[in-house]
Parts: structure tokens; C-alpha cells; sequence
């Protein structure tokens, strides 16, 4: 068993996919309501830069952004970013996009006499939006968000292409240091673990949640 | 009627788009009077109480509630609004009871009630959760406090909206249409409340397809047509009219 003598070496892979993953979700998901809302717009001068954005970050892949991020500053711009930093943006901004999307699909579904109630009522837009409608938009889009966050835990492993070591490239060198095929069976294996963490969690909100229905 | 005017509404119009739902409506409510629109599907009732509630913008006309003006022409004939502090104001003055309820699903029956209260008018906790419970007794929901709406049945699902509008303790209720979403053997008991309302001589405008309720609730009936309005006058004179079109309208409805 190899395994055990490279464990060290791989959690620290680990650890590293695990701060891409908590730091993409952090800026993403605030950032993805930003952009939801901001999609809806009825002005064209914000509605369309935003429609371009979300083009952009959805029609193209991950990696092409990463290599974009990593290189573009230096050699454009002329200073150089932190590989990190790059994965960190490029996540940030590609699952910010995702997110929107399933945000807006969220708020769309909420029927209009939710927005008039609390209009009626007295609450300010956004009372209303705090209040009454982004409780109802979580419920609704807490099983695609964790299909995206399931997604994520797996792409952290594009890190590696601007030289990240997370969790793949940490197994992928071992399996070709000690040619055995066990190191990435190991991550394989880490990877699973992490999602099923990444489904309970979901589950568990759902189930909190689960005390109303629509 | 000589007591205090509390709606007063002038010669508004409203469009959408090139469709002209609304022309050149007047319309008073006394205070404690309890009015009933009547009228054919798409003649403009909910459009007429819904400008009045701030759901959709006047093109032009003037709006008064309790002395405030809501909106009234500029020198070209087009609706100018009030301030924001006004219109909360006024907001605040009129409850909206809709045809489907929209109660907030994610809140149980005794926080639909107070929310408002406690963070649209700084109600503190307490008093706000003592009102609800005299409000739910009195409207016969005081077992529901505590339950989801998905939980309740249609008739008192319509009931706890009312107890949400009252809560606020408006001058005024309007009801759109507040029993056709109901299965026929739940519109009593919704008829019964605001029926016990007006016996309280809350003031009311209620839009309603319910004629013999129409017949038996209003001091006056207002019969809308195409966005204009027909025949207005106390349920006797309406209900004996000799308009060609409102007895059309009752012969089809009392059908
Ligand atoms: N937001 C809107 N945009 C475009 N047209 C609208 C809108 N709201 C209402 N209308 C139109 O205005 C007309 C009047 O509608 P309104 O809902 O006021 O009628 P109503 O008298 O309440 O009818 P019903 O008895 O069916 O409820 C209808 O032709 C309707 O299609
Ligand atoms: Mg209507």
C-alpha cells in the first residue's frame, strides 16, 4: 500500500481543492444574485453587458478561463497574478454566472402576488425581497444549487492546468512517481467522500426547509 | 350619505399599451359605507382597485384617501404622483384582500398577520402577537395560529388574508373577488366575515361576482362596463334598472 505513505502529501491536495471550493462559493454566490438581479434590469445599458457576461462564462470552458486569468494580466496588463489568485477569480466569475442563472430561475417561479402582498402591505422592495420572497427563492433552488456545488467540488481539479497542486495534480504526480495506479483511486475515493459531505449538507437544508409548501 | 369622504376618485384613465381599460372613472366612498362593483370579466374592476392600491400607475385623474392626495393631473393632464412618504402613507390607509389569498407560504398564520405590523409599523412583538390573536378569535381561526397555509382549507386560507389587511387597522378594505377561488360550500364563511364587518361599518369596496350577497351587503352598487361605469346607485336601483345593459348583465348573472 502506497497509499498511506503519499496520504500526507494528498490531504494537503485536499485541503487546497477545499479553499477553491469554499472561497469560489463565497464570492459566487453573492455575486450571482447581484447578477440575477441585475439580468432582469430593464435597462438595456445594464441588462446587456450582463447577458454578454453570462455568454461569455457559460459558452466557453473553465479551463480556457483559467489559462485567460493566468496569462492575460501578466502579459497584458503587465504585472503578474498569483495562480491562486487566478483560480480564485476565474471560479469566482464562471460559478457567479451559474449561479445567477439558477437564481433567476428561483425568483422568476415566485408568483407576483407574493411582490403585490407585500407591496400592499407596506414593506419597502426590499422587505419585501428579504423577507417574503429570498426565503421562498432558497427552498426552490436548493437542489440545482447543490447539483452545482457537487459540480464544483470536481472541477477544483482544473486548478492544476495553471499549476495549482490541489487534490488531482497531488495524485497525479504520485501515480507517476511510484507507477501505481492507487494514488488516484485514493483521490477518486476523497472526491466521493466530499460530495456525499456536499449532499448531506443540501439534504439537511432541504429538510429544514421542508416545514412549508408553496 | 353626509358623513366623511374617505376615497375620492376623479376622472382617472388608464391604458395598457393601446387597450384603454379604464376611462374617465368617478367614484366616492363614504366612511362606513360599503360599496360593490359589479360587472362583466375584463370590464376593469381589479385594474380600478388596483391603481387605487398602488399596483398599477394612473395615466391621468385625481386620487384622494382620507384628504391625501394620492396622484392628480399636471398642466399637460398627466397623473402626477405624491411623495414616497405620502404614498406609504396612503398604502398603509387602504388593505387589499386578493382573489387568491397570496398569504406568504413560508410563514405560519400568526406571522402573516404580524410581520407587517411589527416591521412596517415598529410594532413591538408583543402587542403585535396579542392584536393577531383578538383578530384570529374574532375571525374563528384561533386554533390556526401556529399552522402553515398549505395547511389550511381555501375559505380559511381568504380568512387569515383578511385578518392580515385588518391587522394593519386600515381605514379601508378593498376585496377583489374574495370567493371565486372558493369552492362553492367555502364562500359562507367567508361571506359571513365580511359580512360581520360591515355590521361593524368597516368601510368597504368589494368587486364580486356574488349578486345576491352584492344585493344584500351594499349601501350602493356600481355596474362597470368597458372600463366605464354604467350604472351606479343603491341595490334597489341597480337591480331595477332600466339600462339595457345593466339588466342584460343581471339576467345572465341571476341565471
Ligand atoms: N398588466 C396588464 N397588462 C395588460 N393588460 C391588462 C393588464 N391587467 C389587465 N389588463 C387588461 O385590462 C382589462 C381589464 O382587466 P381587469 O382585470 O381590470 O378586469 P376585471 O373587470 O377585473 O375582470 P374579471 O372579472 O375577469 O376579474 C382586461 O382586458 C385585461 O386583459
Ligand atoms: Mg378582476
Amino acid at each position: 500500500m502506497v497509499t498511506f505513505q503519499i496520504l500526507p502529501y494528498l490531504l494537503e491536495g485536499t485541503l487546497k481543492a477545499l479553499q477553491i471550493f469554499v472561497l469560489t462559493l463565497i464570492f459566487a454566490v453573492p455575486l450571482g444574485i447581484i447578477v440575477a438581479r441585475l439580468r432582469q434590469s430593464t435597462l438595456k445599458i445594464i441588462q446587456l453587458p450582463i447577458r454578454f457576461y453570462l455568454l461569455i462564462m457559460r459558452g466557453t470552458p473553465l479551463i480556457l478561463q483559467l489559462i485567460f486569468f493566468m496569462y492575460f494580466p501578466p502579459f497584458i496588463l503587465n504585472f503578474p497574478i498569483d495562480r491562486f489568485l487566478a483560480v480564485i477569480l476565474a471560479f469566482s466569475l464562471n460559478y457567479a454566472a451559474y449561479f445567477a442563472e439558477i437564481f433567476r430561475g428561483g425568483l422568476e417561479s415566485i408568483p407576483r402576488g407574493q411582490f403585490e402582498a407585500g407591496h400592499v402591505l407596506g414593506f419597502s422592495s426590499g422587505q419585501t425581497f428579504t423577507r417574503i420572497v429570498l426565503p421562498q427563492v432558497i427552498k426552490r433552488i436548493l437542489p440545482p444549487s447543490a447539483s452545482e456545488a457537487m459540480t464544483l467540488i470536481k472541477d477544483t481539479a482544473l486548478a492544476q492546468i495553471i499549476g495549482v497542486a490541489e487534490l488531482f495534480r497531488a495524485a497525479q504526480n504520485s501515480t507517476s512517481r511510484l507507477v501505481s495506479i492507487e494514488p488516484i483511486i485514493a483521490a477518486g475515493i476523497i472526491y466521493l467522500v466530499l460530495n456525499s459531505l456536499v449532499a448531506i449538507v443540501f439534504n439537511r437544508f432541504e429538510k429544514k426547509l421542508s416545514y412549508y409548501r408553496h | 350619505m353626509a358623513s366623511e369622504m374617505v376615497l375620492q376618485v376623479e376622472n382617472i384613465a388608464k391604458s395598457f399599451g393601446k387597450l384603454e381599460v379604464l376611462k374617465a372613472i368617478d367614484l366616492t366612498v363614504h366612511r362606513g359605507e360599503v360599496v360593490v362593483i359589479i360587472g362583466p370579466s375584463g370590464s376593469g374592476k381589479s385594474t380600478l382597485l388596483r391603481l387605487i392600491n398602488q399596483l398599477e400607475q394612473v395615466d391621468s385623474g385625481k386620487v384622494t384617501v382620507g384628504g391625501q392626495i394620492l396622484c392628480e393631473n399636471d398642466a399637460a393632464g398627466k397623473a402626477v404622483y405624491a411623495d414616497k412618504l405620502t404614498l406609504k402613507a396612503i398604502q398603509l390607509k387602504i388593505g387589499l384582500v386578493f382573489q387568491n389569498f397570496n398569504l406568504f407560504p413560508h410563514f405560519s398564520i400568526l406571522r402573516n398577520i404580524t410581520e407587517a405590523p411589527i416591521h412596517v409599523l415598529g410594532q413591538d412583538e408583543k402587542t403585535a402577537n396579542s392584536k393577531a390573536t383578538a383578530i384570529l378569535n374574532k375571525l374563528g381561526l384561533q386554533d390556526k395560529a401556529e399552522n402553515f397555509p398549505f395547511q389550511l382549507s381555501g375559505g380559511q386560507q381568504q380568512r387569515a388574508a383578511i385578518a392580515r389587511a385588518l391587522a394593519l387597522e386600515p381605514t379601508m378594505l378593498f376585496f377583489d373577488e374574495p370567493t371565486s377561488a372558493l369552492d362553492p360550500e367555502l364562500t359562507g364563511e367567508v361571506l359571513k366575515v365580511i359580512r360581520q364587518l360591515a355590521a361593524e361599518h368597516m368601510t368597504m369596496v368589494v368587486v364580486t361576482h356574488e349578486m345576491s350577497f352584492a344585493r344584500e351587503l351594499a349601501d350602493r352598487i356600481i355596474f362597470m362596463d368597458q372600463g366605464v361605469i354604467i350604472d351606479a346607485g343603491t341595490p334597489d336601483q341597480v337591480f331595477n334598472s332600466k339600462n339595457e345593459r345593466t339588466r342584460q348583465f343581471l339576467r345572465h348573472y341571476s341565471a
